[in-house]
């Protein structure tokens, strides 16, 4: 499989100009509002951004569990489902959420772990019969042939003691033994795309570290793609093959994580690389710090959505176009960024 | 799992005490003691009772002992069966209570599985649909239905009942069965007289009920094992069946006892209204004529009934929930 | 996500938008945002003027009342309700039709026949029996009366707004008294079983230890006994020759006695995560004498959850009064309440001749969802994270 996505090079899924709205009775909140990347069999995606820029929900969006009063209201969401041995590509965005094709997909061949293992298994079944379930649900094993099979998952992770595991819950294990077997779940049915969602956000260091080398093991053993969702950009840069960065539901940069860490262009993205310390910075100099704050939902800035806390905003511009992202050049078409002072306004919105 | 039931056996005896404790002063309060007033009914219906026997009684309740003594001279009868002498009656307290103890646990329980069927389904369904017209109905109703007393509710029935179909709708029993012995169309005849004080009984612990799985399942809605679950593959619908709704049932299962304490305690007052041959009217009776140890051993057994009826709901709840085995071991 | 949308609609059920209602919002006090979220609540907001209306019935029940609602009158046995028609063929005239009543020669009941041509003028603050308002000043009008042309009569002798009972008493100034009474009794054992409540409650979650666990069991176990039986036995052992004012004094007592428990565990669970709060860490740390932090930091931030816990707690006194009163335990005749109006509608035969027997079953049920619907609009209005 992975030769085979590898030879190609044809992405595995494809995101156009996805936006996905929440409905609200006080207003819209458009939490995605335009955002493309793709990802290739054996990558690593990478998507970076503060909290509330829209990245869960674009991983749900693609899985399609966006929670009411959330909707998809535009886009592409194009992925090569594997069905009777051939690769058909489908558009996510475009099937019925519930319905026979979404499942198959969803859990199936794009998996998906989450931040809180603790409160992401049930606190009243059995680990084993949740992982159970999932490989039930993708293949025709028996309960018991389930069963060895969720062991052996468990095994995979590096889990010891999986036969006994399996009848613990998820409140017996610490917070890194939980995300492994939540991993585990996720492989049940040999997905492949991984979307991670802050998987080490909710552990401590050494065990974040585990579970990275752990998803990096699994990913070339396995060949799968890996979407990753984080914050953390040490996490993105230790991972992560191209990377997407996200500010109020927009892709404001996209590149290869080379040219996003030493070559960043967006404004947004710059600001937050040097808000990372780092050993080399001068001693009791405050780090810098990105001006304002995440402007309120439903009070969306007009134009480019940075402009009110951009160190290069340019009035008359910033403020009246929306950019759209654009490769930074014509030969160079790896890093796409989304900014004014790379290319003119071309929209005629004003 | 077995340290939490010991303890939780434990509080059901602490409350079975603490109940024997206040029906011992029911049966005290009334002025004068017992035999007196015993006597002197006796007297008022024309028997005549020497001094001989009245001592002969005061000396097996232990009537001139102190009253902590007299309170375990009478847990010392109740032990051998000898729960005393109705004399309103004029018979042994137990021949007076006969079906009827069983009566009260068939309609409360009738009462209560009324309250899970129907708010169960309608808990889930506007915890699942909130802010629908649905919703908003069962709310209304479920408002409706808190406020209005279990004995209020009864009487508007046997109203309806008498002014549209010209039946009374009391009783437990058609007339040819309320003295026969147990059968099997006892039973059924029983079964159909049921819906009507199931419903009064149970009303107002449904809506409370409504309330609580509406509450709770829309907490468990937004946890993210939901999302877990649905990004398994599993329909929308089966994973909130499987697991919010699964998690919502423990708090479910918790206020069990409360509502079968309210039902327990309503069915009193409904039984009299709706004339149902349960301990209520008995109860009514004894309190009016002072007749003591008939109604002090009524609101013991009330008691016994929740409690027991608590018991139970402890150890489902240990099946339901095995947070509750692990907290129990680890301390 | 999710956890981003609910903060976003408390928000925005605070305000929505607009720098000058944030800064508003910052500068309010507790009060002042528990009366705004309050506000909203739509429902409580009319079920506070409900029962606002209720404690105006209650303090001036004689102005309201137009009969006296102990008079007997055994010719006036069980009349049906007597609409009043505000028009009739001239316009405006407010007036009621004239029963003539006589006895059924087979059943010997009492029956009725309305004459259609016989209208008794009625007149609105009309002169009536004399009374002294709030037991001081005294006055002689009524919200209703019979005006002059009827012969200077008084209303009870001709109106009867809602029928009459088997005695022949005016079932409106029953019902109007009975709502002082029954509406008074609620408030004065909640505060009552409040005090006791709060001082209990108070002493667990402070203290905690040894002294919180005994009192939690015996919560515990007081909140696992069926209340009802022991009231009524309780209750039949208040003796037969007490006044009005000694019964109603003792069963306010006993309700307040069994219902202290929910109060008390509200104020525990307040005080137990109060502690854990930041405010009172930071006023233990400024050096704040025990009592300070206690009256001055603890009280007001769950003096909102008190007072919601206290609302919802009244229905429950009002049905166990009325129950009681119901089966003849509670208050007697001539005391009046909505559970001794109710004792008349226990026959069903009776009933089913006069329906309007039940009607004091309409103003408990008002009354208990109105408090339902305060309660939980103060609750929710009391509780800034709450949905």
């Amino acid at each position: 499989m992975a030769t085979l996505a590898a030879g190609k090079r044809r992405p595995l899924l494809r995101v156009h100009n996805l936006k996905t709205y929440f409905f609200p009775d006080e207003g819209t909140v458009r939490a995605v509002d335009g955002a493309s990347f793709e990802v290739c069999a054996g990558q690593t995606l990478g998507i970076v951004g503060e909290s509330g820029c829209g990245k869960s929900v674009t991983a749900r969006s693609i899985l399609r569990i966006v929670e009411h009063p959330g909707e998809i209201v535009e886009g592409e969401i194009r992925y090569l489902h594997r069905t009777d041995g051939r690769e058909v590509e489908l558009d996510l965005a475009q099937i019925s959420a519930d319905g026979p094709e979404m499942r198959q997909i969803r859990g199936g061949e794009i998996a998906m772990i989450f931040q809180e293992p603790m409160t992401s298994f049930s606190p009243v079944h059995p680990i084993g019969s949740q992982i159970v379930e999932a490989i039930r649900l993708h293949s025709p094993l028996g309960k018991r042939e389930a069963r060895e099979r969720a062991a052996d998952l468990l095994r995979q992770v590096g889990i010891s003691r999986a036969e006994a595991r399996l009848d613990e819950y998820a409140y017996q294990l610490s917070g890194g033994l939980r995300q492994r077997a939540m991993i585990a779940m996720a492989l049940s049915a040999e997905p492949r795309v991984l979307i991670a969602d802050e998987p080490t956000t909710a552990l401590d260091v050494t065990t974040q570290a585990q579970i990275l080398d752990l998803l990096r093991q699994l990913q070339t053993d396995l060949g799968m793609a890996i979407i990753l969702i984080t914050h953390n950009l040490g996490v993105v840069a230790e991972m992560c093959d191209t990377v997407v960065v996200m500010y109020l539901g927009r892709v404001v940069e996209e590149g290869s994580v080379d040219a996003i860490f030493h070559n960043p262009k967006h404004p947004y993205t710059r600001l937050l690389l040097q808000s990372i310390p780092s050993l080399y910075s001068e001693a009791r100099v405050p780090l810098p710090t990105i001006s304002g704050a995440i402007p309120h939902p439903y009070n969306r800035p007009e134009g480019c959505p940075f402009h009110d806390r951009c160190p290069q905003f340019m009035p008359g511009t910033c403020d009246r176009h929306v950019p759209e992202l654009q490769a930074l050049d014509e030969r160079e078409s790896d890093q796409l960024v989304s900014c004014f002072l790379y290319h003119e306004p071309t929209d005629e919105r004003a | 799992m077995a340290g939490w039931l010991i303890r939780r056996t434990l509080f059901a005896f602490a409350t079975l005490w603490a109940i024997s404790m206040l029906s011992f002063v029911v049966i005290q309060i009334p002025p004068g003691d017992y035999v007196t007033s015993y006597i002197a009914q006796l007297q008022s219906q024309g028997t005549i009772f020497t001094d001989v026997e009245a001592q002969a009684l005061r000396d097996l309740y232990g009537l001139d002992q102190p009253v902590i003594l007299q309170y375990f001279r009478w847990l010392g009868l109740m032990a051998q069966g000898n729960f005393g002498v109705s004399f309103e009656f004029n018979r042994p307290v137990l021949d007076v209570i006969g079906d009827r103890f069983l009566l009260t646990i068939v309609v409360s329980v009738a009462a209560l599985l009324l309250t899970w069927i129907v708010a169960l389904p309608i808990g889930i369904y506007s915890a699942v649909k909130q802010y629908s017209i649905g919703d908003y109905a069962f709310t209304f109703i479920g408002f409706i239905g808190l406020a209005i007393p279990g004995f209020l509710l009864a009487l508007v029935l046997m109203y309806f009942g008498f002014v549209l179909f010209d039946a009374n709708v009391g009783g437990l029993f058609s007339p040819e069965y309320a003295q026969a012995d147990w059968s099997w169309h006892k039973f059924w005849d029983l079964m159909q007289h049921m819906p009507i004080p199931a419903l009064a009984l149970g009303l107002a612990g449904t809506a409370f009920l409504i309330r609580i799985m509406r509450a709770n399942l829309l907490d468990e809605l937004r946890k993210p094992y939901l999302v877990t679950a649905r990004a398994k593959g599993l329909t929308n619908n089966r994973a909130v069946l499987k697991y919010p709704v699964r998690v919502a049932l423990n708090p479910f299962v918790s206020i069990v006892p409360f509502v079968l304490r309210d039902i327990v305690g309503g069915s009193v007052i409904v039984s009299i209204v709706l004339s149902l041959p349960t301990l209520g009217p008995i109860l009514l009776k004894s309190l009016i004529a002072q007749d003591s140890f008939l109604a002090g051993t009524i609101i013991l057994l009330l008691g016994v009934i929740t409690v027991v009826g608590t018991l139970i709901s402890d150890i489902l709840l240990v099946i339901l929930d095995p947070r509750i085995k692990f907290e129990a071991r680890g301390g | 996500m999710a956890e981003d949308h609910t903060t976003r609609t408390i928000e925005s059920t605070v305000a929505v938008g607009g720098a000058r209602e944030e800064e508003r919002i910052s500068v309010a006090t507790q009060w002042q945002l528990t009366w705004w979220r309050f506000r909203k609540h739509k429902v409580a907001n009319i079920a506070a003027i409900v029962l606002i209306t209720y404690y105006v019935v209650v303090l001036f029940a004689d102005f309201f009342a137009y009969a006296d609602p102990n008079l007997p009158a055994a010719k006036r046995g069980l009349l049906p309700p007597q609409p009043i028609h505000l028009f009739d063929d001239d316009g405006w005239n407010p007036h009621v039709l004239a029963f003539e009543g006589s006895r059924d020669p087979e059943t010997f009941e009492r029956v009725y026949e309305i004459l259609g041509d016989q209208p008794i003028s009625v007149q609105f603050f009309a002169q009536g029996l004399e009374y002294e308002i709030l037991g001081i000043i005294p006055w002689d009008r009524h919200l209703i009366g019979v005006s002059d042309d009827a012969g200077g009569a008084l209303a009870q002798e001709h109106v009867s707004l809602l029928g009459t009972d088997i005695q022949g008493r005016d079932m409106w100034s029953r019902i109007v008294f009975a709502t002082r009474i029954s509406m008074t009794i609620g408030l004065i054992a909640v505060a009552i079983s409040q005090i006791l409540g709060i001082v209990i409650g108070g002493v667990s979650g402070y203290f905690g230890g040894l002294i919180d666990t005994v009192i939690q069991r015996i919560i515990e176990i007081v909140r696992s006994i069926p209340q009802i039986p022991l009231l009524m036995g309780i209750a039949a052992a208040v003796p037969k020759d007490w006044t009005i004012e000694q019964i109603y004094f003792a069963i306010t007592i006993l309700l307040a006695l069994i219902l202290w428990t929910e109060l008390a565990r509200v104020v525990r669970g307040r005080f137990l995560s109060l502690r854990e709060e930041d405010f009172v860490m930071a006023a233990e740390l400024a050096g704040a004498s025990r009592m300070r932090i206690i009256l001055r930091h603890m009280v007001p931030s769950f003096l909102s959850h008190i007072i919601a816990a206290t609302t919802l707690a009244i229905p429950t006194i009002i049905i166990s009064e009325t129950s009681l009163s119901f089966l003849g335990l509670g208050l007697r005749p001539p005391a009046i309440s909505w559970g001794v109006l109710l004792q008349q509608a226990q026959n069903i035969q009776t009933l089913a001749l006069s329906p309007w027997l039940l009607l004091p079953a309409l103003p408990v049920i008002v009354a208990i969802l109105a408090f339902n619907f305060l309660g939980d609009g103060l609750r929710d209005a009391a509780d800034p994270y709450g949905t």
